[in-house]
Parts: C-alpha cells; sequence; structure tokens
C-alpha cells in the first residue's frame, strides 16, 4: 500500500498544459491529455538538455504513445513509461498518479 | 614539386571563372596564380548589368573580392595592363614595367564594343556600354540628358536601351538590319519583340546608317542617316557588337583569325602551346563565342589542360533565352531555317504577343531550330530535344501550340532523356546529377538548388528541373507527401484552407473533423499559428494555450538552461534616452545579461518565469510593448536614419519604418518575418537580405522581397519600384497573407519563393496584376487580422488567472536550483556542466527575488 501526496488542484492542470510541482524535493512534470484527460507524471529534468524544462513542452501522440516533446531539442518521451523515443538509453522516471476530490495525488514511493 | 607559375591576363568573368576552377581543382597547390585586371575592378557580371540602373550597386555585380583571391593565394595586379609577352623567356610586361614570369600563360582579353568608323562618333556623350566604368559615364551622361540613343538592336544593344530606359530617358534604338536581333530572331519574331518594346515606349528605327553626327537643334546631336533622314539626341550608347581583344596577342606573334581572335585548338591552346586563349578573345573552329557559358566551358578545359586533364572544347550551343525589357526572348540552334530542306511550323498570337516557331528537318523527324517570343516555357523541352538529337513527336506543331481546357501541354516527357543531359547549363548540372541528389535526400526544389546549384543561374531550367525532380521522386515510388505529421493527412497550406474555409476556431474541432491522434509538437504550433494568422485570438486562451511553443505561452525565449530572454519592442529602432534608461535600470534590477540584436533591439538573458511579469511590468508602465521575438511572426523592421538627418538620405526611412511596424507588428506566419527600410540606395539598413526590404529612390519607393540572411543567405529580389506610400503597403498586404496562406510550415519567405510554382514572375502577377482576383480579399483579411493586434503582456499582465502560470512550481516558491551561473566580462552567463561540478568553480545559484507587488 503506498501513500499519496496532494501537490495540486485538479483544476490547475488545464488539458494539453503541463505544470511542475515540487515532490519530496524532486522536481515532476504533471500532464493531463487533452484528449483523454488522463492523468501523467515524469521527472522534469530533461537529460538531454540538461535542464528542467519537461513540463513546459507539448504533449500529444507519436503512434499509440502519449509523449511530450522536449522544448530544448524536441526528443520525444512516453509519458506512460518515460522512454525517450530517440534514444533507447535514456529513460525519465515516472510517478504514479490520482485524483483525489478536486487533488491530483502523487504517490510517496514511486 | 616545384609550383607552376599561371599568369591570367584579363580578370573578366571568364578570367575569374578559370581562378575559381583552378583553385578548387585536387591539384590547386600545384600551381602559384598572378592575375593582371586592367579595370580597377574583380571580375563583376556583365551579363546583368542593365540591373546597375535598377539599383544594384558595383558591389552587387561583384563575382568575387579581394579576401577571396589573397585567402586562395592568388595575387591580384588590378589596373595594370599588360603589353608584352615574351614567349621565348616566357614572361609577360606591364604598362607600369611590371615583368611577370610565367609556366603557363592564359589570356582571358575578353572583347571590347564595336564603334562604327562614323564622324562625330568620339564626341562627349557617346558612349559604349561594357564595363561598370562605362556605366558610371552613361549615368553621368543621363543625368544632363532627356534624350538617348543606343546604336545596335541586338542583345546588348536592347540591354544598353533598358538601361537609358531605367535612367529616365527618352530612349531610341537604332538599328543597321531590318529588325531587330537578327542574329537570334527571324522576320516574324524581329516584328513582334519590336511591336512589344515599342509599346514599352522606346522607340525602334530599323534599316538606319548612320553617316555622321553633328551639333542638334534640339538636343545635343543630329544623327543624320544614309536615306536622308535624322534623329536629335542627347546622348548615344554604341552597342553595334563586340570584337576580340587580340592587340596582344596579335603584337606577340601568336597567330589570329582572318578577322580577328586568337586561334584555339580543342584544348584552348594558341599557336604557343603554353599559352591558352579562352572566353571571347578566343577563336575556335572559325568562329567567336559571344556568350559567358562557352567562356566557362573553356576556362574549365583550359584548367583541366594545365593540371594533366583531357577535357576538350567541343563548341557550344549558342541557344539563349532571356528577358529584354521585360520581353521573353528565346532562339535555338538554326532559327533562321538555313539547313538545306529545313520547313517551318509558325504558330503567331498577335493578340497575345506570342510568336513562335519551331525549325525541323526535311523528313519532319528532327528539331533543328525555334524561335520563341512572348512565352518561352516550351524553351527546355525543345532544347533538349535539339541537344539530344531525339525525335519529334508525331505532331510535331502541338509543342508550340497552346493548350486549353486545362490539357497538359504536349513536351517530350523528361523521362525520354538520357541522363547525360545538360538540364542547367549555367553550372553544367545534368539530368543525373539532378537523380543523385534527388536519391540523396533532396525532394524538392529547394533542396535540389543547395545542392545541385541547379537552376540557380540564369533561372532558365527551373521548370525542367522541377519535372526531373517530379519524375524522379515518382520513379523512386516516393508519393510526394505533404503531409504535416502523423495526425493531418494535409500539407500546412491545406490545413490553411480548411480552417479558413470552415472557420474552425480550435484545435480540438480541427483535429476532430479532419484529424486523429493527440496531436504532436509539429501540428499543434502550425494549427495555432493558422488559428492566430486568420482569427488574431488571444493566444493563452484556455483552448489555444497547449498548442503554443513554450516560448509563446510565456512570451519569451527559452534559452538552454531554461530561464527565457525579454525583448521589447523598440519600433524601427528608434528609442528615447529615458526609455533607454528603464531598460537599463530593469535589467539592473534583474541582473539580466544584456546584449543589442541584429534587429535594433536590446535583448535581455536570464529571466526565471516568475520574474516575467514582474519585469514586464516594469517595462509596460514605461510604455514597452511585447516585441514577439518568441513568435513565428513579425519581429523587426530596421532601418537607417534617413532623410531626417543622415546627408544622403533621399526619404524618411525612419517614419516608414514605424508606420509599417506598428501596421504589422504581432502578425503571425509560417516563420519569422524580418523588414527594413534605407534611406537610399547606400542600403545601410540592410533591406536586400530581408524578407521585405523598402529602399527609398528619387522616383519613389522600390520593394525588395524574399530576402534573407542567416544559414541560407538570399538576396531579396526587386519586386516593384517607384512606388508610393499606399500602393507600397497594398502590394506587402497582399504579399505576407499570400504567403501566410499557402507557404509550408518553418518556410521562411525565401524558401517558400524558391518553391513557388511560376517564381517571381508569378507571384508580382498575383500581387500586382492581381492575377487570381485575390487582391482585395487578401487585403480585408489583412485588416481584419491586424485590428485586432493586442500587445500580448499587457493582456497577460490584466489576467490574474494567466500569471499564475508564471512561477517554477505550482505548489511551492522555491526556485529551479538546476540554475548556476559564472561571471564573465562583467556579466553572468550559464554555468557549464563542468563549472557546475567543480568545487573549486566560482559558479553561483540563481536566488529567488522576491520582489513586492504583482498585478492582481
Amino acid at each position: 500500500m503506498s501513500e499519496w501526496i496532494s501537490v495540486c488542484k485538479d483544476k490547475d492542470l488545464l488539458p494539453g498544459v503541463g505544470l511542475c510541482a515540487l515532490h519530496l524535493g524532486e522536481q515532476v512534470a504533471l500532464f493531463k491529455s487533452d484528449v483523454t484527460n488522463e492523468i501523467y507524471a515524469v521527472s522534469n529534468y530533461d537529460p538531454i538538455g540538461e535542464a528542467n524544462v519537461l513540463s513546459r513542452g507539448i504533449i500529444g501522440s507519436v503512434g499509440d504513445a502519449v509523449v511530450v516533446a522536449s522544448p530544448l531539442y524536441k526528443q520525444h518521451y512516453n509519458l506512460q513509461t518515460g522512454q525517450c523515443l530517440e534514444d533507447e538509453t535514456v529513460c525519465l522516471k515516472t510517478y504514479a498518479t490520482r485524483v483525489q476530490g478536486d487533488s491530483i495525488e502523487l504517490a510517496l514511493g514511486s | 614539386m616545384k609550383k607552376q607559375r599561371v599568369v591570367v591576363v584579363g580578370n573578366g568573368m571568364v578570367g575569374h571563372k578559370f581562378i575559381e576552377n583552378l583553385v578548387n581543382h585536387a591539384s590547386a597547390s600545384d600551381f602559384d596564380i598572378v592575375t593582371f585586371a586592367e579595370e580597377s575592378r574583380l571580375a563583376y557580371d556583365r551579363v546583368q548589368m542593365s540591373s546597375y540602373f535598377s539599383g544594384a550597386t558595383a558591389a552587387d555585380l561583384a563575382l568575387t573580392t579581394g579576401e577571396y583571391y589573397q585567402e586562395h593565394g592568388v595575387t591580384v595586379r588590378l589596373n595594370e595592363k599588360v603589353t608584352e609577352i615574351n614567349k621565348a623567356e616566357k614572361y609577360v610586361v606591364s604598362e607600369s614595367g611590371h615583368k611577370e614570369s610565367y609556366d603557363k600563360l592564359i589570356l582571358a582579353t575578353g572583347s571590347y564594343p564595336f564603334v562604327p568608323p562614323i564622324p562625330g562618333a568620339n564626341q562627349p556623350h557617346c558612349l559604349t556600354y561594357r564595363t561598370i566604368d562605362d556605366l558610371e559615364m552613361i549615368e553621368s551622361s543621363a543625368g544632363q540628358s532627356k534624350v538617348g540613343v543606343v546604336v545596335g538592336g541586338g542583345l546588348l544593344g536592347l540591354e544598353a536601351a533598358n538601361a537609358l530606359k531605367c535612367a529616365g530617358l527618352e530612349t531610341h534604338v537604332v538599328e543597321f538590319a531590318p529588325r531587330l536581333m537578327a542574329v537570334q530572331l527571324d522576320d516574324g519574331g524581329g516584328k513582334l519583340l519590336r511591336r512589344k518594346i515599342e509599346d514599352l515606349g522606346v522607340q525602334v528605327h530599323t534599316e538606319k546608317n548612320t553617316k555622321q553626327i553633328v551639333a542638334g537643334e534640339t538636343c545635343r546631336y543630329r544623327m543624320n542617316f544614309a536615306d536622308g533622314s535624322f534623329l536629335e539626341t542627347d546622348m548615344i550608347v554604341f552597342s553595334a557588337g563586340i570584337r576580340p581583344q587580340d592587340a596582344l596577342a596579335k603584337s606577340s606573334g601568336i597567330a589570329l583569325g582572318e578577322r580577328g581572335g586568337i586561334v584555339v585548338n580543342d584544348q584552348c591552346q594558341t599557336s604557343d602551346a603554353d599559352i591558352y586563349a579562352i572566353g571571347e578573345c578566343a577563336l575556335w573552329d572559325g568562329k567567336i563565342f559571344g556568350l559567358v557559358a562557352p567562356g566557362y566551358s573553356m576556362a574549365k578545359v583550359a584548367v583541366s589542360q594545365i593540371s594533366g586533364g583531357s577535357d576538350e572544347f567541343k563548341g557550344a550551343d549558342m541557344s539563349t533565352k532571356l528577358k529584354l525589357l521585360g520581353v521573353d526572348v528565346a532562339s535555338i540552334g538554326d532559327a533562321h531555317a538555313v539547313t538545306p530542306g529545313a520547313q517551318c511550323y509558325v504558330y503567331n498570337d498577335g493578340v497575345g504577343q506570342i510568336y513562335k516557331k519551331l525549325v525541323v528537318s526535311a523528313d519532319g523527324k528532327k528539331l533543328l531550330g525555334a524561335v520563341l517570343l512572348g512565352d518561352v516555357e516550351a524553351y527546355g523541352n525543345l532544347l533538349q530535344m535539339l541537344l539530344n538529337d531525339m525525335t519529334l513527336p508525331e505532331n510535331p506543331e502541338a509543342l508550340i501550340l497552346p493548350s486549353f481546357d486545362g490539357q497538359a501541354p504536349v513536351g517530350l516527357g523528361v523521362d525520354a532523356l538520357p541522363d547525360t543531359a545538360m538540364i542547367c547549363s549555367c553550372y553544367e548540372v545534368t539530368k543525373g546529377q539532378i537523380k543523385e541528389a534527388v536519391a540523396a535526400g533532396a525532394v524538392d526544389m529547394g533542396g535540389i538548388k543547395a545542392s545541385t546549384s541547379a537552376s540557380t543561374g540564369c533561372g532558365g531550367c527551373a521548370a525542367l528541373t522541377k519535372q526531373v525532380l517530379d519524375a524522379e521522386l515518382t520513379n523512386l515510388g516516393y508519393e510526394v507527401k505533404t503531409d504535416l505529421c502523423e495526425h493531418f493527412a494535409y500539407s500546412r497550406k491545406q490545413l490553411a484552407d480548411i480552417v479558413r474555409v470552415k472557420k474552425i476556431k480550435t484545435f480540438a474541432e480541427l483535429l476532430a473533423s479532419h484529424g486523429k491522434g493527440h496531436g504532436c509538437e509539429i501540428c499543434k504550433p502550425t494549427a495555432g499559428s493558422i488559428l492566430a494568422s486568420f482569427w488574431n485570438d488571444y493566444i493563452l486562451k484556455n483552448e489555444h494555450i497547449g498548442l503554443q511553443d513554450t516560448n509563446d505561452i510565456f512570451l519569451g525565449n527559452m534559452q538552454k538552461d531554461g530561464t527565457y530572454s525579454i525583448v521589447p519592442r523598440v519600433v524601427a529602432g528608434e528609442i528615447t534616452p529615458e526609455k533607454l534608461i528603464v531598460l537599463g535600470e530593469v535589467a539592473k534590477e534583474f541582473n539580466l545579461y544584456t546584449k543589442i540584436t541584429g534587429g535594433q533591439r536590446i535583448d535581455l538573458f536570464g529571466a526565471q518565469l516568475h520574474e516575467l511579469p514582474l519585469i514586464w511590468k516594469k517595462l509596460v508602465d514605461a510604455g514597452f510593448e511585447t516585441g514577439h521575438a518568441y513568435g513565428k511572426s513579425v519581429r523587426t523592421v530596421k532601418s537607417c536614419v534617413g532623410s531626417t538627418w543622415c546627408r544622403y538620405g533621399v526619404d524618411d526611412s525612419v517614419g516608414l519604418a514605424t508606420d509599417i511596424e506598428n501596421r504589422y507588428k504581432g502578425l503571425r506566419s509560417p516563420h519569422k518575418l524580418k523588414f527594413a527600410v534605407s534611406g537610399c540606395t547606400r542600403e545601410c539598413a540592410e533591406a536586400q537580405c530581408k524578407d521585405v526590404g523598402i529602399i527609398a529612390t528619387e522616383k519613389g519607393w522600390s520593394l525588395y522581397v524574399c530576402g534573407n540572411g542567416g544559414m541560407r543567405p538570399r538576396h531579396a529580389d526587386l519586386f516593384a519600384t517607384e512606388l508610393d506610400r499606399e500602393t507600397l503597403i497594398k502590394y506587402i498586404d497582399r504579399f505576407l497573407m499570400f504567403y501566410i496562406r499557402t507557404a509550408d510550415r518553418l518556410q521562411r519567405t525565401s524558401v517558400w519563393l524558391e518553391n513557388l510554382e511560376g517564381g517571381l514572375g508569378y507571384l508580382k502577377d498575383v500581387v500586382i496584376n492581381d492575377s487570381l482576383g485575390l487582391g482585395a480579399e487578401l487585403e480585408a483579411e489583412m485588416q481584419t487580422t491586424l485590428g485586432n493586434y493586442q500587445c500580448e503582456w499587457k493582456t497577460t499582465l490584466e489576467d490574474a488567472t494567466k500569471l499564475s502560470r508564471f512561477k517554477h512550481f505550482i505548489n511551492s516558491d522555491e526556485v529551479d536550483d538546476n540554475l548556476s551561473y559564472v561571471m564573465e566580462r562583467g556579466q553572468r552567463r550559464p554555468a557549464t556542466a563542468e563549472e557546475k561540478a567543480s568545487a573549486s568553480s566560482t559558479a553561483f545559484k540563481a536566488q529567488r527575488i522576491d520582489v513586492l507587488e504583482v498585478a492582481e
């Protein structure tokens, strides 16, 4: 059983527009799909661009995968798995999410 | 091995081409090159000389620079005529007495204008048309004249007439033969050309043999003709043909032809095996070649020969296609049907002013020649048919007859051409080379031009090159795909049409009706830009915000560390001291790295998200607006100081630049747009490398379009001249809207034009002549869009909900702890990875600047 920590209000996270939350000292990029309303959370740090910017990327799809494109050099990261589509050695940390009441929560131990 | 010393006499187009070929040759390091030029300038483009009178400068015409020669170790001796060749001891001597020894000597002395031996022809204001010095003299004489005469109705004569017309003179052409361009055109073509040229206000006098030039009554001179008639004029330009410049060869005992010209063999060697002659001074097989392309071929042959190669000169095709005084003229092969048994097909459209003639062999199977006037589209196909000795189709007349009801014009089909067929003769690009370029990934005209140079010279082969490209793409099984991305099976242009026609207002609507999947970082901003171009809605509305790149969302330019730079609009680069101080104070307060941009503005770097509204609050309060530096939109209108201060200024460039920038600011487009306005032809604002460039002249504004600096520099094309302000704005409105409607995503105007079928001529037709009947619609669209302008920062500051986005964390006031800086030259810059890692580093962390009031 994992515990959950609220990071923001559900209404703060607009569909299709990312946000960055501070979660236990880590920077987490949050996204809500503008097609399915599903919520995703991955590390905000772009290991290729070497900057905390992923929450400011554009979300979309490549084939069936829902992805975010880095705003720096446009690599795609699978929001479900964290995998970088252009470089198989690069993978982002992902976080489990849920909506509880009017809040978005991240899993404590994820 | 000791280096071979190569001396090149003459630095015209061909002499320069020789040097260029040699320094780029694999064995370039085996040679020391010295070149003598009689003129004070290095090689320039003599083919485009009349553009001098429509605004081009001597620098524009230049083909090379002193730096280029220096870089390649070429010694240049300007202003030094060579007067003697000592063949026995192998050295040359110049006018100033300088002696230069050679191993190989290249004579590229060119030609000189033939001035008929007419009494009175050597007076002042009786000039020739060959060099830039000549142009300067014509310009100065034209300034003191009202009427000008060109003697000679050939190709160069008509070029000169164009120059006089551009200089504003009442222009006459006097020709000895019964028709214009007697060498290239037949009677029918000559007649129509005359009619077209007379319609342009140039008076043509044929069959006139000038007997003497005496003082005039109404003008400076009177020309008396053999038939008893006369013509009064203030100045005369002789352009009655050229003669090979062979005096040096003659005095040095090198063999000449009976009527002049330095005799050369297939290796371009003269009677002395170590001396070569190339270009218009050389006589090959009894012929002088007065066009530049054969001269270039000879230059190539000479380079091959002296470097151990075996290229040979095999003669040259003298077919030409050009625009004279705005009239399209082409002549191919045996235009006069002098081949025994030759037969002709003629199409003569007196209403549309089009004349075409085919000359075919006695058996009707082979093409021998052609004349085209007014419509020269068939040139490329016909020339290929001739050069490759191809069999004519069954009904050859179809090759010159117009097509009706949308039928495709009959051509030979480029598939029929052999790979060796020369498609671009300016750069000697074959069909095979274009095919290779396609296979290597050049799949559009822009790519073909960049990789092969095909159709970047005279441009005459553009249509044919495109046909080869398309045919090759089909052959390779490419479906020529213009899909924007995997989510939309449409090009940007098609999407723009869909949005416009179906009045679609959101991306969700567009994706549901015409796309699939979730969209991506390509189609979302493209759709965002199209929506903004047509409806100019505030781009940070909830339904649009997810479409924008981060730069557009936070209205700044993201830098490598994730912070932003800020560029307030400084209209036309004009700024008051008060505002300049504000920028300085803001930069100081927020510790922003400060740099001047190329567009006459000031860029402030290193702002964190939460600082952006604080900074902009101060800027907006001081009267600044957003500069849209983050958007694919109108950036700047650069200007020189113009007639308000400058001694040379002809018109108020800052005033016009201000009006234009205020008119178009905020306009979203497929890519960024840059403008400039220069107050005189000195062109200090560098308008000719901008998407829209405007230059003041005594007679009004000249408009240039589709220039580009940056990665792929392109000189802008002269679009229209002598414009008043109203017409200028009208043209720019139409031009920009047409671009926005039809360009591909991230396609600058320069590449757009290169890929636009019909090119500059078509664009002029659409914008100036309103050939598509779209003019009023384009202007109205522009009006609507501009009417919705808002400063995005002002709007953002007034909306607390939008402002809440401007912080790094949604749930904390902390700043990004990854930001780290180092001081350099008195300002901070992002620390490198090594500096961040190093313990001894002087890198420091960004600090949160808690400033007091945010407009909420």
